[in-house]
């Protein structure tokens, strides 16, 4: 527990796979630590652990009701890495476009031809 | 279409795609080392591809030209370290802008049957700041308006 947080910024507190599984959950609404306990199976600790790193970096919000704390998900602070992947993701998408395009013409030109071996 | 994946972690050197085809492995390899087919696909639309040299087999050689609708023109080369048909292509690429930045890619083709293929790239830079840095090369706007747009998000998140 005494280790130095490896988190600083969104990117490095989504790096963790269960953080991840915590985002999803709450990407479908707000929850208390239990909800997150029993949807996801894991323990109670570590669920307190990954929400105080998300807490951190401003992933996730939380408020008070009544005796629960519930935590919800701030997509805004997931904006920079959806920001810094889409790029790359334009670059491959439309690269394996044309290249769909093409295959499908060139499977439109052959087609009527012997199948090809 | 099918939705391509894009893996692309943070702090990683590398790229990796995939993406099913509904086309049979042998044309798509075809598609990719066929000079009359890669001007067709190859580079981002707006960019004209014109193909200086292709000679995809091991030991050979390859050299695109993109031109950009106000003439600039930006040149990309490399070598054929192993081609074997229909199944695997693993060749350098270098944007001739930026010599001595090497990247290493590794395309492999993969026969699902039902005329179906995958395809896996894998592109390996030489060190995180080359892949982040593709931007600057110029031969991809939307990663420097990507990046701009990243850091003054940045900026008022902090």
């Amino acid at each position: 527990m005494a280790r130095t947080p490896t988190t600083s910024d969104a990117f490095n507190a989504v790096a963790e796979p269960q953080r991840r599984r915590i985002i999803d959950l709450l990407a479908l609404g707000e929850r208390s630590v239990n909800d997150i306990v029993e949807a996801l199976d894991m323990r109670q600790p570590q669920v307190s652990k990954h929400l105080g790193v998300l807490r951190e970096v401003g992933l996730v919000n939380v408020r008070d009701e009544g005796r629960r704390r519930l935590y919800s998900l701030n997509s805004e602070a997931l904006r920079p890495i959806y920001e810094w992947v889409t790029p790359y993701e334009r670059f491959w998408r439309e690269r394996y476009e044309r290249l769909e395009e093409l295959l499908d013409r060139l499977q439109r030109q052959t087609s009527g031809d012997e199948p090809e071996q | 279409m099918s939705k391509p994946e894009i893996i692309v972690e943070p702090g990683s050197q590398e790229i990796v795609t995939k993406m099913t085809f509904n086309a049979p492995r042998a044309l798509i390899f075809k598609a990719y080392t066929d000079p009359d087919l890669i001007p067709q696909w190859y580079g981002p639309r707006y960019l004209t591809t014109v193909v200086d040299v292709l000679d995809a087999r091991a030991g050979g050689s390859w050299r695109f030209l993109n031109y950009d609708p106000e003439g600039n023109v930006y040149a990309f080369h490399g070598v054929y370290h192993d081609v074997v048909a229909p199944e695997r292509i693993v060749q350098t690429f270098e944007y001739e802008g930026m010599p001595g930045h090497v990247v290493m890619e590794t395309a492999v083709f993969e026969d699902l049957g039902d005329g179906k293929t995958r395809v896996v790239t894998q592109s390996v830079f030489q060190s995180v700041e080359d892949r982040d840095g593709m931007a600057a090369s110029g031969m991809e706007v939307g990663v420097n308006e990507g990046y701009e747009r990243m850091n003054e998000l940045m900026a008022t998140l902090q």
